[in-house]
């Protein structure tokens, strides 16, 4: 059918065709629309029709009755400059970016760190290591929280004895409590639990790099630092970037832990509190105050706009400088 | 029915799972089979146990069961399940606007003409009734008292007895630092609810003196910057010294357990709290009421309405479920309620007989103080921001000594001031 338009058309404006084969026939390739049908049916469904929804959603308003309406950026104008919503909206903003900033000065040296120590071939027992120090990552969140506020408890908790037994009792304080230490606290437990990831990665990354590159090297009179810095170092960079951008997206798509161990209401005084819990309040409600969709959507919205912002500044100004080798 | 709810409502990024959850859900004919939401999972038992035989000996052509939600789910699970059409046929009420929002959506049904309503008290209806009071949705079940309980093992070793003012009260929290390893004060902010719950709603009433002064801040003509106000966030920071060590990081859990095992003397308590002490404390403890401010004759209690049931607007079986919710109203379910969950108080006028001792204490202040509800649930929380949310985050930096009583009252008078025109 479409081969016999494009024909009678071609044939009514016969001159710039540029060459015999544009006008042969091909026949539909629905094999193509067969194998990625499904996965495309898939993913419209349940991540770009919702994504799309949301940013629609956040649009609109609601009264009480549950009726909608069309009421344009004032979700965004509130959320952005009406002070009761922006402040708790730059203070989530603010507190992600430092939930970010302690992931990234930790997550990737650790992770690099233990990824060194378990291709050396003198370590012995590296499996058990590498499988003992992934284990956090598989674990729910909702243990860790739990495990950790055990731990860190000043009623039940081994941490006084530990630190007292190490002559630092009087530094041990109720960490998870106090608004200065909180967020501070829960990054770490974060990055204790996912530095399995970042040095899983980069261990692979490690394998792959062949011994001639680093014999070579130390042939030539390279010392393991020199070996390190100018060769292992930049092979892994690829690697490393990588997981610092799915660090980042995670990071501020982060919710859970906090919300396990501080609730949604983040406290002390919301020092806990990142645009995941801030949205959660938000769309569901919290104890007396009623949920909001469309309020939701927006802070949905704007969480989205940060983590795509994050990416393409990733994209244009770290992924096309970074130099890949061919090993 | 289902289908215009659905395109009543917004929550299209939920859509296409709603749909599958109408077309997966039994669509439930056989006429006689009421299910109740709740949050209250601890009650289980007894509903499947103790309530539920006890209604079927009188009504056993219907079938009852209890389908509870965890708590911190409930609202949030209850509204997915109201639009999708498949919440069950008795719906338990959060007081005042959570459920005033559930009857202005047309999800719950009016209940002014239910056989046995007559049998409570305005202001136990108030917690379920429109603003005007015109229409109550819900029939009120249950009360919780707010107080103190105390380990009556250790008042009597250090010779104590209990504090009926604030004065008698900083003195026996005083001894037990000085006399003994006990915690005096078991309460921890890491959770923020009891901040605002057991601590500012708990012994506040005394100073803004109960419904009059609740009254008096819906009208706008009392303010929370108020000396009234401030004074029980003063109170509350002199409680620091004698919590336990690191009460920032204690969660309501941890509170509880301390309690029990014996490591703490006083507790702030809601009523509720019995239940779970009668089971783990294996020592006597006994209950009072809030301190009352030096000199001040009259005392004040928080009595709130916390718990109603109403009737699914939806329900295919709404005669059996009128039939079910009529005889909740009457004196039967009261005793059975009262006794099998000691701290949760009927409101219906019968008259209930208590067998717990520390339940029937607190239920006796009813008759020696001024009853009144927490002062945030009616109308003042509707805005943004929150002031049940701020009540909280304040209460909690007052406890830990980040936060100065007068500022508390600032910071919620002037988010109350943001959107309540009687405040501006």
């Amino acid at each position: 059918m479409k081969s016999t338009t494009n024909r009678t058309m071609s044939q009514n404006h016969p001159e710039p065709q540029t060459g015999a084969p544009n006008n042969i026939a091909k026949p539909f390739p629905w094999h193509i629309l067969f194998f990625l049908g499904p996965a495309l049916l898939i993913y419209i469904s349940i991540s770009v029709y919702p994504l799309l929804d949301t940013l629609r959603l956040g649009l609109f308003s609601e009264d009480e009755t549950g009726a909608t309406f069309f009421v344009g950026l004032q979700n965004y104008g509130n959320l952005l400059f009406n002070e009761f919503w922006s402040e708790p909206f730059w203070n989530a903003l603010k507190n992600n970016l430092k939930f970010f900033a302690i992931h990234m000065a930790l997550q990737n040296p650790i992770g690099l760190l233990l990824a060194m120590l378990l291709s050396s071939p003198k370590l012995r027992l590296s499996g058990t290591y590498r499988t003992l120090i992934f284990m956090p990552t598989m674990l729910s969140v909702v243990i860790i929280g739990f495990v950790w506020q055990l731990l860190l408890s000043p009623l039940w908790g081994i941490s006084e004895d530990f630190m007292y037994n190490i002559g630092l009792g009087n530094y041990f304080d109720a960490w998870l409590g106090k608004e200065s230490t909180a967020l501070i606290t829960l990054s770490l437990i974060s990055v204790w639990q996912f530095v399995g990831i970042p040095m899983m990665l980069i261990y692979a990354a490690l394998l792959n790099i062949p011994e001639d590159l680093t014999d070579a090297a130390v042939v030539d009179g390279a010392k393991s630092r020199h070996v390190f810095w100018h060769i292992k170092l930049p092979l892994l960079l690829p690697t490393i970037s990588m997981v610092s951008i799915l660090t980042f997206v995670a990071n501020f798509n982060a919710f859970e832990l906090i919300y396990a161990v501080k609730g949604a209401l983040a406290g002390p005084n919301f020092s806990s509190d990142i645009m995941g819990t801030l949205f959660y309040r938000t769309f569901f409600g919290f104890q007396l105050q009623q949920g909001s969709p469309t309020m939701g959507a927006a802070v949905a919205t704007l969480m989205f706009l940060i983590i795509l912002t994050g990416v393409m500044i990733y994209l244009f100004f770290v992924q096309r400088r970074i130099q890949r080798f061919q090993l | 029915m289902c289908i215009s709810k659905i395109k009543n409502h917004l929550s299209r990024l939920t859509k296409l799972g709603l749909v599958a959850t109408i077309f997966a859900a039994p669509l439930s004919n056989a006429a006689d089979k009421l299910v109740i939401e709740s949050w209250r999972n601890d009650d289980a038992k007894i509903w499947n146990d103790v309530i539920i035989p006890a209604f079927n000996k009188q009504h056993p052509d219907i079938k009852v069961v209890f389908a509870p939600t965890p708590p911190a789910d409930y609202n949030s699970a209850l509204q997915a399940k109201l639009q999708a059409g498949t919440a069950g046929d008795l719906i338990t009420c959060r007081p005042f606007d959570t459920s005033l929002a559930l009857y202005q959506k047309g999800n719950l049904e009016k209940l002014n003409s239910l056989k046995g309503m007559e049998n409570y008290p305005e202001v136990a209806k108030a917690a379920w009734s429109t603003d005007d009071g015109n229409d109550v949705f819900c029939l009120p079940m249950a009360s919780v008292i707010h107080g103190f309980i105390y380990n009556k093992e250790i008042f009597k070793d250090l010779g104590l007895s209990v504090p009926k003012t604030e004065s008698d009260f900083f003195k026996v929290l005083e001894s037990i630092k000085e006399n003994s390893r006990y915690v005096p004060l078991v309460m921890g902010t890491a959770d923020q609810w009891e901040a605002a719950t057991m601590g500012f709603q708990n012994v506040g009433p005394n100073y803004w003196k109960g419904e009059e002064g609740r009254a008096a801040l819906i009208s706008g003509d009392a303010k929370l910057t108020d000396p009234e106000y401030v004074k029980v966030w003063d109170f509350m920071a002199k409680w620091a010294p004698y919590m336990g060590r690191g009460y920032q990081a204690q969660k309501y859990a941890d509170s509880q357990n301390l309690f029990t095992l014996g490591r703490g003397a006083i507790y702030p308590a809601g009523s509720w709290d019995i239940t779970t002490f009668n089971d783990q404390a294996d020592f006597e403890f006994g209950a009072f009421p809030p301190p009352t401010p030096d000199g001040q004759k009259t005392c004040y209690i928080s009595d709130h309405t916390d718990i109603g049931i109403g009737l699914n607007a939806a329900s295919k079986q709404k005669e059996s479920a009128r039939t079910f919710l009529t005889w909740m109203a009457g004196p039967e379910f009261a005793e059975l309620y009262a006794n099998s969950l000691p701290g949760f108080f009927p409101l219906a006028n019968h008259s209930v007989n208590i067998k717990d001792p520390v339940a029937k204490e607190f239920l006796s202040w009813r008759g020696q103080c001024k009853q009144t509800i927490r002062n945030s649930y009616q109308i003042l929380s509707r805005g943004t921001p929150n002031m049940e949310n701020q009540l909280w985050n304040v209460s909690v930096q007052v406890l830990n000594g980040t936060m100065k009583p007068e500022d508390a009252g600032k910071e919620v008078e002037s988010g109350l001031k943001a959107w309540y025109p009687p405040h501006q």
